[in-house]
């Protein structure tokens, strides 16, 4: 499911020679499904010009390298070249002044996240670097957004600078000189929203940037921009000569492609993420995983991330010990089913990755499945719960009305709790067990992904290592016979 | 009014407009057609954010019609080729709001963060007291900090009622709390403030399904509105966003916002074709009054207004 395009590429491709050169005619058409791709990931179709051009002339006489199709190769070749252009590494640290107070600047479009991305810069730099933040509330002109800020520096206990009456020029060196006063080594100014063709607002924040000078200038970018993105960055950039960029709600399911284009007209590094409307949610951006979201092929590294901190491994692996040696109680189920419950949160996570949202939808448990089945549990003695074949009707009759369920209810989990005893001592082992688990809170088959890049990388090197057994025993048979004759 | 209204969408798509005109001009010199001059064209089309799909098709049909001698390689006939073949997909006159039979209208306004709904309510509540209704909003974004806030603040210059909660209170029991004073004021449309959501969280989603349900109980045939508000600078995803969307609520219209500055929300057009959902409202700034009905093809007309704009109001 992450190689929309290596499939395109893979058809395309499937003519040429196992061994040969990649020619300009099946590259051209390689290039065209590439340029469809990046549009479709929104990135500017200028950029796509350039960058289509680019991989044409790179790939053009490419000796294909024995083992590997050249679809993948391909793929290989506008992944590096996508990544050259985002930025290899991450560059997340702040450029501090000596002397304090380093002054950030935040600027940006309406609704692009400047006020939440201030308050989770705070705390970054409270957190992380062990800096003293101020905020300054300097959107004047959107109703509550100096309370939006006041709220959220409450929230984390940092300081808001604001007085009102005070135009946003004034309010920013103020600030900056309640810093001074106060101590704080780090000035946060968030600003209002403007458009980028907006001459008198454009002049106002370009005479904020004047009047401080600030460290840092940060144009706050929505990952879902369209085309139009190059030309608020590009006019933000030269008037404020940013420092680099914040591509915000990341945890959508859109592709980003407006990273490539704003970094590519800018030349500015994107330094940070944004990733939810928690206050933690901010992240150095990582130009590698952006290069495969842009391409359709997801986020994996960053996804695997993710769902280590969901599921506790130590936990996992006590589970599937109990499961195999076949002591697992009901009340180990519990447990598991709060552990399926959390990967709630996963099937989000998935979510992230383009294509993939609504083809998971049904692998979250809805609450009040979990609330009648943990219920059922709850109403059970102890002795019940580690010894469910003592459970007769009786005690089925006392469970149901316990749980405010029918004795079906409490049946059906009984039913479901043998059947993952089965399981286990057939194949499948704990996968097939959770996979269960999850379709019995929400009486179907979950669609979890089943084909990993792991797993495909194992099958492609399995496969390849039998072509090489298979074309050993062929020499060998063709000498034996060159022997004979 | 009409005409105030259609001055300002031309206005905010003046520079659109003489881009596409330009650009047509620069393509076309009149004589023949080369496939780079399509090139050009398609690639002049993707700029709206119409998609790569719609503006392959524009270009089949305009070489298609070239080749067949129906037009003529000059820019002026090309533009208005264009012009007719987007017209044709986007319904007739326009696309008017459904009032309940009996009030309350109830009309919810819903969207990913950050796109203009609290700004979008404040304007729709001043819009419908303009045409002499009453109106209550509810502030059932209880998420973002402030946002309730903002939302009063907007009722207030818009001259309504609103009913509102403390941050983190339950959305659905705002809603039923506005619902029941509206009936009880007898109120004629209440607009819903929603928290902002990715379409792809799904406890998100849930929250709204509910809300949905919610109206429904206390008012039959509620929500009878449920609008879509999206930036009109948002790329390709606003067509995910909108099926996604309309899988929870079925949309009844959209609400193209930030039309002012320099993005042309094309999107709309690849939204209406794939999931017929028209845009009703566009929003082209940041007063109380900057919110207009929509008559979809006026924003073709716009989109490739012959006349400068500026002259035109």
């Amino acid at each position: 499911m992450f190689d929309n395009l290596t499939q395109k590429f893979t058809t395309i491709f499937d003519k040429l020679a196992f061994r040969g050169r990649l020619t300009e005619k099946n590259v051209e058409d390689a290039c065209q499904e590439v340029r469809t791709a990046l549009l479709e990931a929104d990135v500017n179709i200028q950029t796509v010009r350039d960058f289509v051009g680019n991989v044409r002339d790179a790939a053009v006489g490419q000796q294909i390298i024995k083992g590997v199709n050249a679809a993948q190769q391909f793929v290989k070749i506008i992944h590096d070249r996508l990544v050259e252009l985002l930025g290899e590494g991450t560059d997340d640290s702040i450029h501090y002044r000596t002397r304090p107070p380093t002054i950030i600047l935040l600027a940006g479009l309406q609704g692009s996240g400047k006020t939440t991305t201030a308050a989770k810069l705070a705390r970054l730099v409270r957190d992380r670097d062990a800096k003293r933040p101020l905020l300054v509330a300097c959107d004047t002109y959107r109703p509550a957004a100096v309370e939006q800020l006041k709220v959220l520096g409450g929230e984390l206990a940092v300081p808001v600078y604001y007085r009102s009456g005070a135009d946003p020029v004034t309010l920013a060196a103020e600030g900056v000189e309640e810093a001074r006063r106060g101590g704080e080594d780090v000035v946060i100014i968030d600003t209002a929203g403007r458009l980028h063709i907006d001459e008198e607002m454009m002049q106002e924040v370009d005479n904020i940037a004047v009047d401080i000078l600030p460290q840092e200038i940060f144009l706050v970018v929505d990952a879902m921009t369209g085309q139009d993105a190059v030309n608020s960055a590009r006019e933000f950039n030269e008037r404020l000569e940013i420092s680099g960029l914040i591509l915000t709600k990341l945890d959508s399911d859109a592709r980003g492609g407006a990273a490539l284009s704003i970094r590519h007209v800018t030349g500015k590094p994107i330094r940070f993420a944004g990733v939810s409307e928690k206050l933690d949610g901010i992240e150095p951006f990582h130009g590698d995983r952006m290069a495969g979201r842009i391409l359709g092929m997801g986020d994996v590294v960053g996804l695997v991330e993710k769902a280590q901190e969901v599921i506790d491994e130590q936990e996992a692996l006590a589970m599937q010990r109990k499961l195999v040696e076949n002591t697992f109680t009901l009340d180990d189920l519990m447990q598991n089913l709060r552990q399926v419950k959390r990967m709630g949160s996963i099937s989000d996570l998935l979510g992230m990755i383009p294509g993939v949202g609504g083809r998971l939808a049904g692998a979250s448990i809805p609450d009040s499945e979990f609330k009648r089945l943990e219920a059922i549990i709850s109403s059970m003695t102890l002795a019940e719960r580690t010894r469910p074949e003592i459970i007769d009707n009786s005690r089925r009759f006392r469970i149901a009305r316990g749980s405010g369920t029918s004795v079906a209810d409490v049946n059906a989990l009984i039913k479901q709790y043998n059947e993952m005893r089965r399981l286990f001592g057939s194949k499948g082992g704990f996968g097939a067990a959770m996979q269960n688990l999850a379709g019995m809170m929400q009486g179907g088959k979950p669609q979890l992904p089943g084909d990993s890049p792991e797993d495909r990388v194992r099958q492609l090197r399995s496969d390849r290592e039998r072509k090489r057994k298979e074309r050993r025993k062929k020499k060998k048979n063709q000498r034996k016979q060159k022997r004979r004759r | 009014m009409a005409f105030g209204f259609l001055a300002r969408l031309r206005n905010g798509l003046a520079r659109t407009a003489r881009a596409l005109r330009d650009g047509v001009s620069g393509i076309f010199s009149g004589a023949s057609i080369s496939p780079s001059d399509l090139d050009r064209l398609e690639e002049l089309l993707i700029t709206t954010d119409m998609g790569v799909a719609n503006a392959t098709r524009i270009r089949d049909s305009v070489s298609d019609a070239v080749r067949r001698k129906r037009i003529s390689a000059d820019p002026a006939s090309v533009l208005a080729f264009v012009k007719q073949d987007l017209s044709a997909a986007l319904p007739t006159g326009s696309s008017v709001v459904n009032f309940a039979p009996s009030p309350p209208t109830v009309i919810f306004v819903v969207g990913v963060n950050g796109v203009g709904k609290t700004t979008t309510v404040g304007k729709l509540a001043a819009f419908f007291r303009s045409r002499g209704k009453s109106v209550l909003v509810a502030a059932a974004d209880t998420f973002r900090a402030a946002a309730v806030d903002q939302l009063r603040i907007w009722a207030e210059r818009a001259g309504t009622r609103i009913i509102l909660a403390e941050q983190g209170a339950d959305p659905s029991s705002v809603l039923h709390n506005s619902l029941d004073a509206a009936i009880a004021g007898g109120e004629d449309v209440v607009i819903v403030d929603t928290a902002g959501r990715l379409h792809n969280k799904e406890h998100l989603m849930r929250e709204l399904e509910k809300m949905g349900r919610v109206a429904q109980r206390a008012v039959p045939g509620a929500p009878h509105e449920t609008l879509l508000v999206l930036d009109a600078a948002t790329g390709q995803n606003a067509l995910v966003q909108a099926r996604t969307f309309s899988g929870i609520l079925p949309l009844t219209g959209l609400v193209l916002a930030k039309l002012d500055g320099t993005a042309k929300g094309g999107i709309a057009l690849a939204i209406y074709d794939e999931i017929k959902v028209p845009v009703k409202f566009i929003g082209v700034g940041e007063q109380v009054d900057d919110l207009a009905e929509f008559f979809p093809r006026d924003y073709v007309d716009a989109l490739f207004s012959e006349s400068p704009a500026d002259s035109g109001c």
